[in-house]
């Protein structure tokens, strides 16, 4: 995948992931939900590891463990 | 603590610029109902909220919340880092432009400063959940008054992922309020303490 394919994966991932957590939020106890929530939290993860080790880091405070990229010059989201 | 993701939640990419919509959407970056004011006010009510679930849905959303400012931002930064003085005397910025020049400053579109008594906290958890389902209203409607301002799709786009997280977010709170009417069945959760 290009790095902007990469990217709308994790971001269409991720969604998937806050939705859930808002409705586990208040659903803490609907296992269906916790159970779609593990398995996208585990599909994100990786996605996030694949974006990182081939385009630079994506998150700060050592959250982010690679060496390729540069947390400083990578393009900001508003450029 | 917060970690910061080198992304937006949603995607914002603005290369036909207009510089009405920059001022238009200050509304969402520093009015009343903005997100800014949405997102410290549900930061701030997690303090004193006595339920689990409310406490994690006031600090999941009042963080997603921040994302949502992050947008705008970046939208009102896209749609005025390239415009000349002209087409900012056109848009009616000139003001702005004497104090804040291309910089993004939270103000609504009519120049008036965000200011903390937006944010509204009055620790009864009720009356805070009350407020919060008010705002998320009220954010609603900004955001289809500004749907209605552009046919671009640009800005579309974006202010229609906007709004529908403010439906999703009043859905959250109103099952919040659902939890706290149970949990304080005799209206008590205010009681006078002497």
């Amino acid at each position: 995948m290009t790095k902007s394919e990469l990217l709308t994966k994790i971001s269409e991932i991720q969604f998937v992931c806050v939705e859930l957590n808002l409705y586990i939020d208040t659903h803490p106890d609907d296992e269906d939900a916790l159970n779609d929530y593990y398995h996208y939290s585990k599909m994100l993860r990786s996605l996030i590891e694949t974006y990182e080790q081939q385009y630079g880091p994506l998150l700060g405070f050592g959250h982010s463990a690679t060496q390729t990229g540069s947390w400083v010059c990578s393009k900001w989201p508003w450029e | 603590m917060w970690i910061y993701q080198k992304k937006l939640e949603f995607p914002v990419n603005i290369t036909t610029p207009d510089l009405r919509m920059a001022r238009a959407l200050m509304a969402q970056y520093g009015g009343p109902d903005s997100e800014l004011s949405a997102g410290c006010r549900y930061l701030t009510q997690r303090f004193s909220m006595p339920d689990d679930r409310v406490r994690a849905t006031l600090n999941d959303i009042g963080t997603e919340e921040l994302s949502h400012w992050e947008m705008i931002g970046t939208m009102i930064h896209q749609s005025m880092r390239n415009a000349t003085l002209a087409e900012i005397e056109a848009a009616g910025l000139l003001g702005y432009y004497t104090m804040h020049d291309h910089g993004v400053f939270p103000s609504d579109p009519n120049g008036v400063p965000f200011t903390a008594s937006y944010i509204q906290c009055t620790g009864d958890p009720i009356t805070d959940i009350n407020e919060d389902l008010a705002a998320e209203q009220k954010a609603r409607t900004t955001y289809e008054h500004l749907m209605n301002l552009t046919d671009c799709e640009q800005y579309l786009a974006p202010l229609r992922f906007l709004r529908e997280r403010e439906i999703v977010h009043y859905q959250r709170f109103g099952e919040c309020l659902n939890i706290l009417n149970e949990l304080f069945p005799n209206g008590d959760q205010n009681r006078v303490r002497r």
